[in-house]
């Protein structure tokens, strides 16, 4: 680093200061880089006194974390020793922090009561860590990251082992956490925000960050807010989470941020937002008075890296030598200092308008790289496992170069991008030779998945199903698309069939078999071992995901509410105004006094515009507005009404006829039955709604031949009907076998509602998917063995253990208040009186 | 200091990330603000340019907002709507200092003044 390289220039001191006294602030890396500057050039005499809080010289700051760790001593990171103040005439006080500034004496005075004039002042103070304002955050054994003290209270602590607790997980957070655990600690990192890094990352890099953490053996909890720190005999012993959970600690690193250090300059009347403000040439509002470094704001900007202080102490000492050049900003980059660990980012990666990912996923390789495009310039990028490109990147986007040529091989990097003809990925892969390998999981080479498409295969999914080239983890999709068409011609490439979204290459049929084949088990996840094309999916595949997961894992997968359209997540439907309706269950459209009661109730307590008796029979209420959900629930909970779902992609309704106990041709108890079905069936998701009724007579007045489940009662017994619908396209169902007991009717319909969900696309009612399998294809899987049903039945016994919960009691119960509620109100008197 | 150019609206941790909350303003448009995966906040009238769906409402992916309505796409940044559909709804410009939130004042205003002329 020519960070490192001392400049001296004894002839400029002997010559005498022509620049009057310069005094400076902040004995840290931007107030000794700007004398660094100043010295260097003509003009920039001047008489030095540098004031450091630190008691001593100046060193380089991002180094302490490989000083934490071990890898460097203090000694090889200080940046300039005693003799570069000796050598260039410099006075140090250090250890001796500066209270205040006189800006009519054009004095400074110390925490010692040292006096010192200026001329010029240079305020580099830099920032403070932010602590979070927690009962227990004084406590002894809380430290900040910021510099040497606290690494020597870190290694002091490290020396008897035991456990750290690190709460943030940026940058420095995951450095002090890294650096523990090499010294030797258990340690625990806590980050509030789902992703780690999420300011410098995506979702997808955060999630292989945190998984190569945990594989190194650190505890890394996201989304975990702190509550208090734990305190026993007079110091630190543990964090506490919102949530309950209690980290025992013996030490606490507080990493959760900075702030420009701006008291003194506040405290002296300059103009300060965030940090203190200054133009172009890092002039503050007293033209007497410039500053440097973190503390500063510059265009609306402060910044937390050193690249941008080089450039504004560049700018800084043009200005004072007189040869004002101004500082327009910077663009930053990120990379982490853990050993091991490839990082970067860079730029703009929130991607929206007209901005578009190019993204590249290698699972085996742990290799995920994002690159930003709008308007044909690189924008942003994010790597992770491989950086090699990431200065090239960089370079591209700073300069704002047009990347239009290169666009199809930008992702593959400089050499492959730089190449000229193998741009073009398809010649590219003309080029490879015959035995060069194409799909690494299944060991297929380029003269094979030709020889394969020479043999009919003209689709990626004849080929992966001849070949298998490209059929387990799906990353050479894009060079076995590329051979389709070098070996045919683009417009013989036939499409394959849809895939999930436009996300993935993948159908919904791989998507499930790869999350069980390969034990995925989150979204993130799914992503990266699925090689997803964008960073974060979309509206289509994330709940897709969500629900596929869940019904995988049961009891495993936790929920991803974010993931959820808003009916699912809010527990009502929500209606053209933005109000909800809500739908009380009513077992097999049974009612009662009580219930309509309630009902009642509920609809002038609210003002509920309007109530109505629905085709599923039972009641909607509509016009509620989000803020009176709970309360609306409380009520008819009291009732003891549950949630009917009518808003989710679950069972709904089962419909019921009176059946034998009042009607003349009744030949079983279809009320009762359709109770007892309701209640066996509700609460667990599905790929789509789900619909039931049960017919007492083969008059079947509650439809139960358009249902996606439907019993026809007769005096032998029970006709089960399935995959009907009354929707869009209606559909009559098929019938699928008859049985003499409501026991078997139970069962069986718990085992078709099983298979449904274990095999249906997620949003494909009963009808579609058993016209695309067939109904002998279910029928077989439901009774070709003996104990299919029961073990289906039992499958889908054990998903509901975790969903048969009333999702409205939760709310009620205080769950989820922020989804309920308004952050704040604005009033127009406030906005006025301001 | 500019004293009141802007509104405090409180902890940025109300808002989970991938979500948004709403604040509705007297006498004015309803403002959604969002909080993105990694942590970006954006305040937008809760009011699609298509049917006046509640934005705050749908799914938040990157800094692209799902109308949870008729799934138009409504960028965080611009308002506008993504892809074919047509249409953007006004931004409020914010900011976020020290784990609080901060609407421009003028900005809020602006929307409110302009609703009602409309
Ligand atoms: C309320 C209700 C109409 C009514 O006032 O009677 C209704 C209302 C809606 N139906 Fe329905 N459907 C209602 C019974 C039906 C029925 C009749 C039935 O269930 O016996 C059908 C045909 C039967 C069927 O599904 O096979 C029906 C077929 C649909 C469809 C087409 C589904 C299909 O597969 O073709 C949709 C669209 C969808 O789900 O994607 C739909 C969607 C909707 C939505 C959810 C539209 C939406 O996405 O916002 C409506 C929500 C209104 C609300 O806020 O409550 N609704 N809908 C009925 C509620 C029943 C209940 O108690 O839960
Ligand atoms: C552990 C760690 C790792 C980092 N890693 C990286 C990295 O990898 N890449 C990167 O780009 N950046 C990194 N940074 C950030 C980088 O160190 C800072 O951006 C840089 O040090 C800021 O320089 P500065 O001069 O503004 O502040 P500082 O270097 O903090 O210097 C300010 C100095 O002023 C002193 N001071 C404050 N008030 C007074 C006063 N009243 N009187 C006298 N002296 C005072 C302080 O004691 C301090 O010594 C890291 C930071 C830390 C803490
Ligand atoms: S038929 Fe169903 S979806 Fe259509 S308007 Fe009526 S309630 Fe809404
Ligand atoms: S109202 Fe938003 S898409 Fe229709």
């Amino acid at each position: 680093m020519d960070v490192n390289a001392p400049q001296s220039f004894k002839d400029a001191v002997s010559e005498g200061a022509s620049g009057g006294k310069l005094v400076v602030i902040g004995n840290g890396m931007a107030g000794c880089r700007a004398v660094e500057e100043l010295l260097a050039r003509e003009g920039g005499q001047f008489e030095i006194t540098i004031f450091g809080a630190e008691p001593r010289v100046n060193y380089n700051r991002i180094m302490l974390s490989p000083v934490l760790a071990g890898e460097k001593t203090f000694e090889e990171i200080v940046i300039n020793g005693q003799d570069w103040y000796d050598d260039n005439g410099i006075t140090l006080v250090a250890g001796d922090p500066v209270r205040r500034i006189d800006r009519e004496s054009k004095t400074v005075i110390s925490a010692s009561g040292r006096v010192e004039p200026y001329d010029k002042l240079l305020i580099a103070t830099g920032s403070d860590p932010f602590i979070i304002p927690v009962p227990g955050k004084d406590l002894p054994g809380v430290v900040t990251f910021r510099d040497l003290d606290d690494v020597d209270k870190m290694l002091a602590a490290a020396a008897n082992g035991g456990n750290a607790v690190v709460i943030g997980g940026g940058l420095l957070g995951l450095e002090a956490a890294h650096g523990l655990s090499l010294r030797g600690m258990k340690v625990t990192v806590v980050h509030l925000m789902p992703t780690l890094m999420e300011r410098q990352l995506d979702e997808a890099a955060g999630w292989l960050l945190k998984e190569e953490l945990e594989r190194r053996g650190q505890t890394i909890l996201t989304g975990a807010d702190t509550e208090c720190i734990v305190e026993e005999n007079g110091r630190v012993a543990g964090v506490r989470l919102k949530d309950g959970r209690e980290i025992p600690a013996d030490i606490v690193v507080m990493a959760v941020g900075i702030r420009p250090s701006t008291g003194l300059a506040a405290q002296a009347g300059l103009d300060v937002e965030r940090g203190i403000l200054v133009d172009d040439h890092m002039v503050t509002s007293d033209p007497s008075i410039v500053a440097v470094g973190e503390c500063v704001q510059h265009r609306g900007l402060c910044y937390g890296l050193v690249a941008p202080l080089w450039d504004m102490c560049r700018s800084l000492a043009d200005g004072l030598a007189g040869t004002p050049n101004g500082y327009e900003g910077s663009v930053t980059s990120t990379k982490l200092k853990v050993s091991g660990i490839d990082l970067f980012s860079a730029g703009d990666f929130s991607g929206s308008d007209g901005s578009e990912d190019i993204v590249m996923r290698d699972a085996a390789r742990g290799i995920y790289k994002r690159v930003v495009v709008q308007d044909g310039k690189v924008i942003g990028a994010v790597l992770y496992g491989d950086t090699a490109d990431g200065n090239w990147y960089f370079d591209l986007l700073r300069k704002g170069e047009d990347i239009s040529d290169i666009r199809e091989a930008l992702i593959f990097g400089q050499a492959f991008a730089a190449g000229g003809a193998l741009a073009d990925p398809n010649a590219a892969v003309a080029a490879l030779s015959d035995d060069a390998e194409i799909c690494g999981c299944n060991g297929v080479s380029k003269g094979q998945v030709v020889a394969c498409i020479a043999g009919g295969a003209h689709s990626v999914d004849a080929v992966r199903s001849t070949c298998k080239a490209s059929a387990s983890c799906g990353s050479c999709t894009g060079l076995v698309e590329s051979l389709l068409a070098v070996t045919l011609g683009d417009d013989a490439v036939e499409s394959g069939p849809k895939t999930l979204c436009k996300c993935t290459s993948f159908t919904h049929d791989d998507v499930r078999r790869l999350i069980l084949e390969k034990q995925l088990k989150a979204i993130p996840e799914v992503m990266q071992e699925l090689h997803w094309t964008t960073p974060e999916g979309c509206s289509s595949c994330r709940p897709a995901l969500n629900y596929y997961l869940l019904c995988a894992w049961p009891g495993e997968y936790h929920d991803d509410e974010k993931s959820r359209f808003v009916n699912e997540r809010l527990h009502a439907n929500i209606q053209k105004d933005g109000t909800y309706s809500v739908v009380p269950r009513m077992w097999g459209g049974l009612t009662n006094p009580k219930e309509l009661r309630a009902i009642a109730d509920v609809v002038e307590k609210y003002n509920a515009p309007m109530v109505k008796v629905t085709g599923g029979q039972r009641l909607d209420i509509f016009g509620i507005k989000k803020e009176d959900l709970p309360a609306v629930w409380a009520d008819l909970n009291a009732a003891g009404m549950v949630s009917g779902h009518a808003y989710g992609k679950a069972l709904r309704t089962v419909k019921t006829c009176v059946g034998s106990e009042w009607c003349r041709f009744g030949t079983q108890d279809s009320t009762g039955l359709g109770v007892k079905l309701e209640q066996l069936t509700w609460g667990s998701y599905m790929p789509h709604k789900f619909k039931m009724a049960v017919s007492g007579c083969p008059r079947n007045c509650a439809e139960a031949t358009i249902k996606d489940f439907g019993v026809v009662c007769v005096d032998s017994g029970y006709e089960l009907h399935i995959g009907g619908n009354g929707g869009i396209k209606v559909r009559a169902t098929d019938l699928l076998c008859k049985v003499e007991t409501e026991a078997e009717a139970m069962e069986i319909c718990l085992a078709f509602v099983q298979l449904y969900r274990e095999d249906a696309h997620y949003l494909e009612r009963t009808a579609p998917w058993l016209e695309r399998k067939g109904l002998d294809w279910i029928k077989s899987h439901l009774f070709d063995d003996a104990d299919a049903v029961k073990r289906l039945a039992a499958r889908f016994r054990y998903s509901q253990k975790f969903w048969q919960v009333d999702p409205w009691a939760h709310r009620v119960g205080g769950a989820h208040r922020d989804l309920h509620s308004h952050i704040a109100e604005v009033r127009p008197l406030q906005m006025e009186n301001a | 200091m500019m004293i009141g150019k802007w509104l405090d609206i409180g902890p940025v941790n109300q808002i989970e990330p991938g979500t948004a909350r709403t604040l509705p303003v007297v006498g004015g448009e309803e403002i959604a603000v969002f909080r993105t995966m990694n942590g970006e906040c954006y305040a937008l009238v809760n009011k699609c340019p298509h049917k006046h769906g509640p934005l705050s409402q749908g799914i938040v992916h990157g800094a692209v907002v799902t109308c949870p309505l008729h799934n138009w796409n409504i960028s965080l940044k611009t308002g506008e709507a993504l892809g074919d559909d047509e249409g953007c709804v006004p931004t409020i410009e914010m900011k976020v200092d020290a784990g609080r939130m901060y609407l421009l004042r003028e900005s809020v205003f602006g929307v409110a003044a302009a609703s009602k002329a409309a």
